[in-house]
């Protein structure tokens, strides 16, 4: 790890102004994804800006009967809140399948959403990565693709996003609340990403210096029966190769309302709104389901050793729908 | 000179080297000049007052240094283990502020004003924490390279209130790998002390 220089924070407005206006300056709050990276010389601040003593870790009940997580809420806070698991259920469960319980002491919520992909080119300092290096080329598209992309991808990039957590956002339409040198706003969680396109490096929407300050969740009918499901090469303690969240509203055996968002398949959390539209309206049943499946794949494409997601999305979808009902298995 | 360890001697003779370079208070001329007010401290080694075991230390480190490197190299408390290095495997499980978290991924500086408890912290005089004890006999390891993370890594999981069902406790350590394979009598020892509480 590079030398660096440490300011702790005592507001929001003086560390957005340091992040904003010098060069190379940098948040860190958990610290897991940025302290990974400065050691593999992939991100290499001169200045680390403490957030942590920000007040923006409570989790808290809103005037509508959503919960407001601050971005310093750790993993673990939002996991175990009772807020999340009984409105929300695809949030709980996503974080909960997310990294250890170490991990989850220490992350927080704000950074979850904006970590890096975990694509062993990006992270290798001595490999070509359009990401990191734009132009140098991307080692992935001919090289171990096994983690990577099947849709949204780009001849320059076919990174994956890792996120579960935020995956788990796009399927109950949560708001990312900011703050910037120009004042507050609000994003929605799926509009918080871009595509690699033919600039991999941008990966948000995100402004020099705009910092997190907190994740709105609103309630609402298909968040309430909502449920995450996570395929990977082990059962714990490891990113998906490919996850589903779901969140169906049935009413009268019919699905009224749907959103589907699927993981580690796209370079951002992908929301799936075919999917969706397959759903809207037909018998809550595993035909529908399996229909549904079906629809996920489409536009998708495998680089070699990914192309076993493709089918893998096809079943993932089919069991994380039929989890989201009462009783449901996968 | 009989306890005079490699690790102390090192200690003796770098530390104060290292200290002899502190300057806080550094600040380039290019920084007068930006818009920004916040202080910073480093590159070099700034003092910095630790809490690790109910004791208070006093010392200088560099912003980038992490609470694993700071505890065995600084304070030559090396039960805490360097496994990865990389937030996988929980060798270096200790708890900051009652919590379990990879002191490989902490910055050392950023523990200040918050307890530290590691391996060595956990015994009273010759007393061993029900945990170190629970391992002991239910041999929980085999060469011990994991074990202390496994040991603080349960004592925060029984600290969360974690359920202690096999399974729970096979999900709630998946953090700490043990490349021995001694899960199963992990498993035993956490149990047992988890009844023992109950």
């Amino acid at each position: 790890m590079n030398p660096l220089r440490y300011a702790k924070a005592g507001d929001a407005g003086e560390a957005i102004a340091t992040v904003a206006n010098e060069r190379n300056a940098r948040y860190i709050a958990g610290g897991t994804n940025v302290i990974d990276l400065m050691k593999l010389h992939i991100e290499e601040p001169e200045v680390l800006v403490d957030i942590t003593g920000l007040p923006m870790r409570s989790i808290a009940a809103t005037a509508g009967g959503g919960v407001r997580l601050g971005a310093l809420a750790t993993m673990a806070d939002v996991a175990d809140s009772p807020l999340v698991s009984s409105g929300f259920p695809v949030v709980s469960q996503a974080l909960l399948a997310s990294a250890s319980p170490q991990l989850r002491n220490m992350a927080t919520i704000g950074g979850n959403v904006l970590q890096r992909t975990r694509c062993n080119y990006f992270r290798d300092a001595s490999q070509p990565c359009n990401k990191r290096a734009p132009g140098k080329g991307c080692s992935a598209r001919e090289g171990q693709n096994r983690f990577h992309s099947v849709i949204g991808t780009s001849e320059h990039c076919i990174c994956s996003h890792p996120s579960d957590f935020a995956t788990a956002l796009v399927a109950v339409d949560a708001l990312v609340h900011t703050r910037g040198t120009a004042g507050t706003r609000v994003i929605p969680i799926e509009n918080l990403y871009v595509l690699p396109g033919d600039r991999p490096e941008i990966e948000n929407v995100l402004r020099p210096g705009e910092l997190i300050e907190a994740i709105e969740l609103r309630p609402s009918a298909h968040a309430r029966t909502s449920a995450y499901l996570k395929v990977r090469d082990r059962a714990s303690y490891e990113f998906a190769l490919v996850s589903v969240a779901a969140a169906v509203a049935v009413d009268g055996g019919v699905v009224r309302e749907a959103r589907v968002a699927l993981g580690s398949v796209a370079p951002k959390p992908w929301r799936a709104r075919d999917v969706e539209a397959a759903l809207i309206g037909k018998p809550a049943n595993d035909a529908t389901f399996a229909a549904a499946g079906d629809v996920a794949t489409r536009g998708m494409r495998g680089y070699g050793h990914n192309d076993f997601k493709i089918p893998m999305t096809r079943q993932a979808v089919r069991r994380a729908l039929a989890i989201t009902l009462p009783g449901g298995r996968a | 000179m009989a306890d005079l360890s490699r690790r102390k001697f090192l200690v003796r003779v770098v530390v104060p080297a290292v200290a002899f370079g502190l300057n806080p208070q550094l600040v380039s001329a290019a920084d007068v000049t930006r818009v920004t007010r916040l202080p910073r401290v480093g590159p070099q080694p700034v003092p910095v007052t630790l809490l690790v075991n109910g004791r208070s230390v006093d010392v200088p480190l560099e912003p980038r240094e992490t609470l694993l490197d700071t505890l065995r190299d600084k304070l030559g408390l090396t039960g805490t283990k360097k496994g990865c290095d990389q937030g996988t495997c929980g060798a270096c499980t200790v708890l900051v502020d009652g919590k379990r978290v990879n002191s490989c991924f902490t910055l050392a500086i950023m523990t200040q004003g918050k307890p530290v408890t590691t391996i060595e912290g956990l015994a009273k005089g010759d007393e061993l924490h029900p945990m170190q004890q629970a391992f002991l006999d239910h041999d929980g390891f085999q060469c011990g390279y994991c074990t202390p993370g496994q040991i603080l890594s349960a004592i925060g999981l029984l600290a969360e209130h974690r359920p202690t069902d096999a399974a729970s406790v096979h999900e709630w350590m998946s953090g700490n790998l043990c490349r021995c394979g001694a899960y199963a009598n992990i498993t035993a020892a956490v149990q047992s002390v988890a009844g023992g509480a109950a």
